[in-house]
């Protein structure tokens, strides 16, 4: 009786921990994903982690904290932004010629941030993607879950 | 060799899941444990003994590695096959929680409408 | 690079830049999400006949994606079989979609439709025009993925039941596919088509190579639907809506399971007497089980997708006879086949929307209400029947002509019984689906609204001349490319490589 003293949700314990763990692991996620060309990792390992973030505030706090921080609309238009930012990147490169070019002049030297021509950018469009979209199955998992309950009791 | 052979086996205890279960929530993880067998077989592939990791560093130059790095090529394979398979398991999964809403039970023998 | 090597990267970039525009604008307004997807497969239609033209006017044309040259850049062939695949793909996904206009606003969903179908037609293209094995796959599970959820559009009791049986029947074929692609890479260390091509006419024949032969057979024969794996296609068929079952039917299993099937074991493994034995008998068993199974049904749908197994029985005898008239006349049958299999399943879909029923024994009589309907359906059922001067007898007249030809005779006796006993189910098709006395509670059907008619009238056209394909001129622009890209064999890779490498 005594763990459900603020709503909805997990115990005090776990609340107070996830106030300050939240934050640090979307931080790692996005760090995975810019220093995808340098380092083990990229666009999808920085997604999933992203969308772990979000599974965390859920899991802690209940369906209403997390989906007011990120509704089922702007879950819906960051995946489809994500996939056509990645298509976007891939039909620039007919300016030089090719499909998936690498358009950029300037190439960059090894093992700095800013190098490797496009491979960034598509790292961005893939953790958008990937991100959203697994945020997105769960939430419509848990969500369904309600409807067939009631459903159920006629 | 033997690592191979046991993966191989791994693929057909999956199968056996597949096969043999009578809920639908087994058949399910028994095609988790199936893709994550070939995946498996494809990473243990590319490996070459007393390799490195194929990260390149500023300590080595680009031959030294070429000719010690175990192989790339398989892991970013592998990295798709992996995201396949979870589109795949997830919507199973949602196919079958439909199926619980419809037919309210979760076992095949009694899923059998569609005859002849 | 060659004049129209630019347009190879679209087919796949178009579909799919439709599908992630649909997502985000198609719930505002639903006439948007008909518009993109009208608008995006007519464009397709017309950059697929381009692709003839070019094919046909340069030869085979190699691509490049982001200037990487093979084995180390994934590489897109288009040569004469790949333009004629792309042709029949787009050409039925275009009629379907016209079709899906009317007959699908019956769900609530119906943007969320357009955007699977877009991501279909992108896998089935991508499958077409790739030159590299893993890519392959990727766009095979893209396609796959998206049938699985269109199978379940409706969310229907049937519905469900048949689309988790397809799909986990047909993850496990895929499963199958990705152990050979692993066995293909430990034995020849690329992924390139082309290149392992090469390396394993220099090497020899070896026991791995009989292995990934057995499990390609069986990974793709599932997706084929050939006869020990055609399980799950009389449950999937009939269960989902019926553009979704013309689209699977009429060009699903032919992009995803014949042509990868022809594609692996002409060009890269090589063809030799004992596969072409193999398919013989696989391809006679699926005409002749699947014909036998499909007299005795009393369901339209369930009736038409037993016999979808038997045509492709036709197409992979055809395919198997190593012979040029014979893979002429396996490929043609497969374009015919999309033609009046997708016919008569809009058919179906127009009677199931007037009437309300599948059931023959329910049905009686409909042509003096829906003479649209019925004229069509007598022009499918006659060209799948094989009655001249349909397309359906030319294709399978050469079938049978080659397997004479070969020496093959019991295989022309199978192939004969298997045609008159199709004549026979349609007859019955015919007289208690549609002709004969109206029924009692059927006064007030009407006839199909306008798109669903137009697309079924422009389908009917197609199949009465489609004839017309074996004028000389014609056959040597369209049939005979597509058929010299699968008899060269492995010779092709040798000229694709040394084309890249200039």
């Amino acid at each position: 009786m005594a763990s459900k003293e603020h709503g909805a949700g997990m115990s005090l314990i776990v609340k107070t921990v996830t106030r300050f763990t939240v934050g640090l692991i979307m931080l790692y996620g996005i760090y995975i994903v810019t220093h995808g060309h340098i380092s083990p990792g990229g666009g999808f390992a920085g997604g999933v982690i992203i969308a772990l973030s979000f599974i965390h505030l859920m899991l802690a706090y209940g369906k209403e904290a997390a989906l007011s921080k990120a509704g089922k609309k702007t879950i819906s238009l960051f995946e489809s932004a994500g996939a056509l930012m990645f298509l976007t990147i891939a039909l620039l490169g007919y300016t030089g010629g090719y499909f998936f070019l690498n358009f950029f002049k300037d190439k960059g030297k090894p093992f700095e941030l800013l190098s490797a021509g496009i491979i960034p950018l598509c790292n961005v469009a893939i953790c958008l993607k990937v991100g959203a979209g697994m945020f997105a199955i769960f939430v419509v998992l848990i969500l369904f879950k309600l409807n067939f309950e009631d459903d159920k009791r006629d | 060799m033997v690592v191979y052979v046991l993966c191989l086996m791994f693929f057909l205890v999956g199968i056996y899941c597949i096969l043999r279960k009578r809920n639908i929530i087994k058949i399910i993880v028994g095609v988790i444990i199936s893709e994550y067998a070939v995946n498996l077989f494809f990473l243990l592939v590319g490996y070459k003994s007393s390799g490195r990791s194929p990260i390149l560093c500023s300590d080595r130059d680009v031959q030294y590695m070429a000719a010690h790095m175990v192989d790339p090529l398989p892991q970013a394979v592998v990295l798709t096959s992996i995201v396949i398979g979870l589109a795949t398991t997830a919507l199973l999964v949602a196919i079958a929680m439909r199926i619980y809403g419809k037919y309210r039970t979760f076992d095949i023998t009694k899923i059998r409408e569609l005859k002849g | 690079m060659k004049p129209g090597a630019l347009i190879i990267p679209l087919f796949v970039a178009i579909p799919l830049a439709g599908a992630f525009i649909n997502s985000v604008i198609g719930k505002k307004n639903k006439a948007i999400s008909d518009i993109i997807g009208v608008v995006i497969t007519a464009v397709l239609v017309v950059l697929s006949l381009l692709s003839v033209y070019y094919v046909n006017q340069s030869g085979l044309i190699p691509y490049s994606v982001g200037s990487w040259k093979p084995p180390v850049g994934i590489g897109l062939v288009l040569d004469g079989l790949s333009s004629f695949m792309l042709v029949t793909v787009n050409i039925v996904a275009f009629l379907i979609a016209l079709y899906s206009v009317n007959y699908m606003e019956r769900f609530t969903a119906k943007f969320r439709f357009f955007t699977l179908f877009l991501l279909m037609v992108a896998g089935m293209n991508g499958v077409v025009i790739t030159g590299d094995i893993f890519n392959l796959f990727v766009f095979l599970e893209i396609a796959s993925v998206a049938s699985y959820a269109l199978v379940a559009f409706g969310t229907e009791k049937h519905e469900l039941e048949a689309a988790f049986k397809y799909a986990v029947m047909s993850t496990v074929g895929s499963l199958f596919i990705l152990l050979g692609i692993v066995l293909l890479y430990s034995y020849t260390s690329t992924l390139n088509m082309a290149d392992m091509a090469v390396v394993i006419s220099k090497s020899g024949f070896s026991n791995i190579i009989i292995f990934v032969t057995v499990l390609f057979i069986m990974g793709f024969g599932l997706k084929a639907a050939l006869v020990p794996f055609h399980a799950w296609l009389p449950d999937a068929h009939p269960s989902a809506p019926a553009p979704i079952s013309a689209m699977l039917s009429g060009v699903l299993i032919k992009s995803l399971g014949v042509y990868t099937l022809c594609r692996i074991i002409y060009n890269v493994i090589g063809m030799n007497v004992v596969i072409s034995e193999v398919l013989l008998f696989l391809g006679a068993v699926s005409m002749v089980i699947g014909v036998f199974l499909a007299i005795g049904q009393w369901d339209f749908k369930r009736l038409l997708a037993y016999h979808s197994i038997s045509q492709i029985g036709y197409v992979i005898l055809g395919i198997g006879l190593w012979t040029p008239l014979g893979i002429l006349g396996g490929l043609f049958h497969l374009l015919n086949h999309s033609l009046f299999k997708s016919l008569l399943f809009l058919n179906s879909g127009a009677v199931e929307h007037a009437t309300g029923t599948r059931d023959l024994k329910q049905m009686g009589g409909i042509s003096e209400k829906m003479p649209v309907t019925s004229g069509t359906g007598l022009v499918a059922s006659m060209s799948i029947a094989g009655i001249p001067p349909f397309n359906g007898f030319w294709s399978k007249l050469i079938i049978i002509v080659a397997a004479v030809q070969a020496n093959r005779y019991g295989y022309a006796f199978w192939a004969v019984l298997a045609s008159v006993m199709t004549l026979a189910s349609f007859m019955k098709v015919m007289k208690y689906g549609f002709y004969g006395k109206l029924r009692a509670g059927l006064e007030s059907v009407k006839e199909a609204p306008f798109y669903m008619q137009l697309s079924m009238v422009i389908l009917a056209l197609l199949c009465v001349s489609g004839g017309i394909l074996l004028l000389p001129e014609l056959r040597a622009m369209f049939l005979d490319s597509a058929q010299t890209a699968l008899s060269q064999g492995t010779g092709m890779a040798a000229s694709i490589l040394n084309m890249v490498k200039i």
